[in-house]
């Protein structure tokens, strides 16, 4: 019987193991598609960041509540994965609570602390389901957000339903443990004066004491079982959910852009053309290196602008599977504050969604397979990318440094450098521009008029 | 009766430059603060500081262009590029080191974007300017309108503010005007936009519910202030443009900061 549940268990394991890791080289290859960019320079810079805004979640702390609430199912993931360590050496060896008599002092110190952060986070998982069905959050309501109709309510309702069941199974697991110890029964009592009883789960003992020892014995094996087979799941299961932020936060505020938000990345390419045009020595080649004397540079030149995913660079990519809906950065936009179409965390949504369909079609066609689909147009649209008023407030709301913006300008140029398809206006304004050297049509000759007035009195 | 008139200089670069001379600083007077009725007065008022406190200073004149910076919000970075050289053509030639502007949006874009292209400026937005004057004495605010009592309000633009952490200079100018600031809901990097940038100062805005400048005015009229102080040229046209949408123009003014300290000190 024992030996059974051990190769059960290896099983599970290794099963586990094998499709994640076939569920990560498929995540990766499709962040691949997206072009180079150098996010690996100034590396204290970037650990400094890390430290503070993905370990010590800085910028959650901007609600001091909702920092805390989830600062603690944070601290119960990472603390949690200890006590995950002696669960799958038992399962492995078939030993029960391999850890106690070789650390007896600390181990009830150990498991007080694991169940206090399970009894926490808990707590946190019911606070967060009212937030999203009783106190109706606006920002997580798919009432009002379209992006998130379907499975990305069912996503967020699944992950905290699931997280309560794993935490009670914890918790009783622990108490009917306790009981089957007091009674004596097999191995359980060899723990007997080694492992006392723990703080939370010594309460909920009363409720296994009309069990008789067989039940007992499989509640507990049921609940072991429903615990670690849980995690296994859970762990396969947020490579297909906005949970994957859990572990692509990390790498995600790492390389996270360290220029002033202000700024807008250069085309190195149209420095050239520019330079060429104006007569002026060529400095940059397509690529932004420089050029060598001669002033060549071979490079192809690919298109001006994203259409789809592969013209994004593989930071945007990141950014779309890193980002957790969280809906802060469409909270604080001000196109979607006043009832236009645009929402940040749909063109972050959208983006990983593209990324899906052509996974797909990967699996189902074979690597090489391209659909008709592009970003652009079938994913998110003109009206929602001209809505932007380019005024950051969804990159500095993001708490994990994800940049929704970069994504729309980068669409926006292929819309006008590629397609001419900016709004009637908007043509005006460049036209005057090039012709006026002021976005409006006034003479050029009439700019320093104003000097004329410096003197009169107001 | 006689009234004292003073005379204020606006000295151009070429002149400059033709008699050998060189100022401590440029004033990169901006399309708006060029052509807009009402921001040509902010720029006058600028101006009029300038001179008041004997700051050597030169503008371009008819040979500043558009930074190119709404061009390149909406997507064409061949135009930007285009205007980014020819200016970087123009200052480079002059040998400009130091530059003023009151629009944060030439500001963003002078300081970060003309870099990469090869123009290596000093640039300093108007609201840390006059912030430097007042902490140095050179600007007292007692000779002219009093601000006591009034009720002013500042509203961060986002190329000034989140583009580039500038939060605290604008409110301590306003600081010294003696007057009860009081802040909207949502300021500094948690400001909300006035609806214009990134090139919808050209265009109609989307279909939605609410005009963004709107939004904003509501939300500062909200604090009970007479006065909403700027420090933007798109968002002196939004603010203003809300003002008169709610029809409290009447009792409730935008001002740029440096109106402001203008009417601080009678100039």
């Amino acid at each position: 019987m024992e030996i059974f549940q051990q190769i059960l268990f290896v099983v599970a394991l290794v099963a586990t193991a094998w499709y994640i890791t076939k569920r990560v080289r498929l995540i990766a290859r499709a962040i691949n598609l997206g072009r180079p960019e150098n996010r690996f320079d100034h590396a204290d810079e970037r650990l400094k960041t890390m430290l503070l805004v993905a370990f010590g979640q800085k910028k959650m702390f901007a609600n001091p509540l909702v920092g805390v609430m989830h600062f603690v199912i944070y601290a119960g993931f990472i603390i949690i994965n200890i006590e995950i360590l002696e669960i799958i050496l038992d399962g492995i060896l078939g030993t029960h609570r391999l850890f106690a008599p070789y650390i007896t002092p600390v181990y009830p110190i150990l498991i007080d602390v694991f169940e206090v952060l399970a009894f926490g986070v808990l707590v946190v998982c019911v606070v967060f389901l009212c937030r999203r069905f009783i106190a109706r959050v606006s920002r997580l309501q798919a009432e009002r957000h379209r992006e998130l109709r379907g499975w990305p309510v069912s996503d967020a309702t699944i992950i905290l339903v699931a997280e309560i069941v794993l935490m009670v199974a914890f918790l009783t697991w622990n108490a009917s443990d306790s009981v089957l110890r007091d009674r004596g029964v097999g191995h359980y009592g060899e723990l007997q004066g080694v492992v006392p009883d723990f703080l939370i789960s010594q309460y909920l003992k009363p409720l296994f004491a009309g069990f008789s020892d067989t039940a007992l014995v499989a509640y507990e094996r049921t609940a072991w079982w429903l615990h670690i087979l849980g995690i296994l799941a859970f762990a396969v299961y947020v490579t297909y959910s906005k949970h994957l932020h859990i572990a692509l936060g990390f790498p995600n505020v790492y390389f996270s852009d360290l220029q002033p938000k202000g700024e807008m990345q250069n085309m190195p390419e149209i420095t050239k053309e520019v330079q060429l045009a104006l007569g002026l020595p060529v400095t940059t080649g397509a690529d932004g290196s420089q050029v060598n004397d001669n002033g060549e540079q071979p490079a192809e030149v690919g298109r001006f602008g994203a259409k789809d995913v592969q013209d994004l660079k593989w930071i945007n990519l990141m950014n779309a599977y890193s980002c957790t809906e969280c809906g802060r950065c469409t909270a604080a936009c001000p196109a979607s504050i006043t009832g236009k179409k645009l929402s940040p965390r749909k063109i972050m949504m959208d983006t990983r969604d593209r990324m899906e369909d052509i996974q797909r079609g990967w699996q189902t066609h074979g690597n090489d397979y391209q659909d008709d689909k592009s970003l652009l147009g079938d994913y998110i649209t003109a009206e929602e990318l001209n809505a932007c008023t380019t005024c950051q407030a969804c990159v500095n709301a993001c708490p994990i440094n994800i940049n929704p913006l970069d994504i729309i300008l980068q669409l926006r140029r292929y819309r006008v450098m590629e397609e001419s398809q900016a709004p009637a206006s908007w043509n005006a304004m460049f036209s005057n521009i090039e012709n006026n050297m002021a976005p409006w049509k006034f003479s050029p000759s009439d700019r320093f008029n104003w000097a004329d007035q410096v003197n009169e009195v107001k | 009766m006689t009234q004292e008139v003073k005379t204020y200089t606006v000295p151009t670069m070429a002149d400059m430059a033709a008699s050998g001379d060189e100022p401590e600083i440029l004033f990169w007077v901006g399309c708006a603060g060029s052509f807009d009725d009402r921001y040509k007065r902010v720029t006058i008022a600028f101006v009029r500081i300038l001179n008041h406190v004997g700051i050597k200073f030169a503008v371009l004149g008819p040979e500043e262009a558009c930074t190119g910076d709404p061009a390149r919000r909406a997507g064409n970075e061949f135009l930007f590029q285009m205007q980014a050289m020819a200016n970087i053509q123009v200052l480079n030639g002059y040998n400009i080191k130091k530059i003023v502007t009151a629009c944060p949006h030439c500001f963003n874009t002078l300081k970060n974007e003309y870099p990469e292209l090869g123009g290596n400026y000093e640039v300093i937005h108007h609201s840390q300017f006059l912030q430097g004057l007042i902490n140095e004495g050179r600007v007292r605010v007692k000779d002219g309108e009093s601000f006591k009592g009034r009720r002013i309000t500042f509203h961060d633009s986002c190329y000034l503010g989140r583009a580039n952490k500038i939060y605290e200079a604008p409110r301590d100018v306003l600081a010294a005007l003696d007057a009860d600031l009081v802040e909207m809901k949502r300021v500094r990097a948690n400001g909300l936009c006035c609806g214009a940038g990134g090139g919808q100062y050209f265009k109609e805005p989307e279909p939605g519910t609410k005009d963004v400048n709107v939004e904003r005015v509501e939300e500062a009229l909200g604090t009970g202030a007479d006065t909403i102080a700027v420090a933007c040229p798109f968002c002196m046209t939004m603010m203003s443009d809300g003002v008169k949408n709610k029809n409290r123009e009447d009792s409730v003014r935008v001002y740029d900061i440096s109106e402001l300290i203008a009417q601080g000190q009678g100039l």
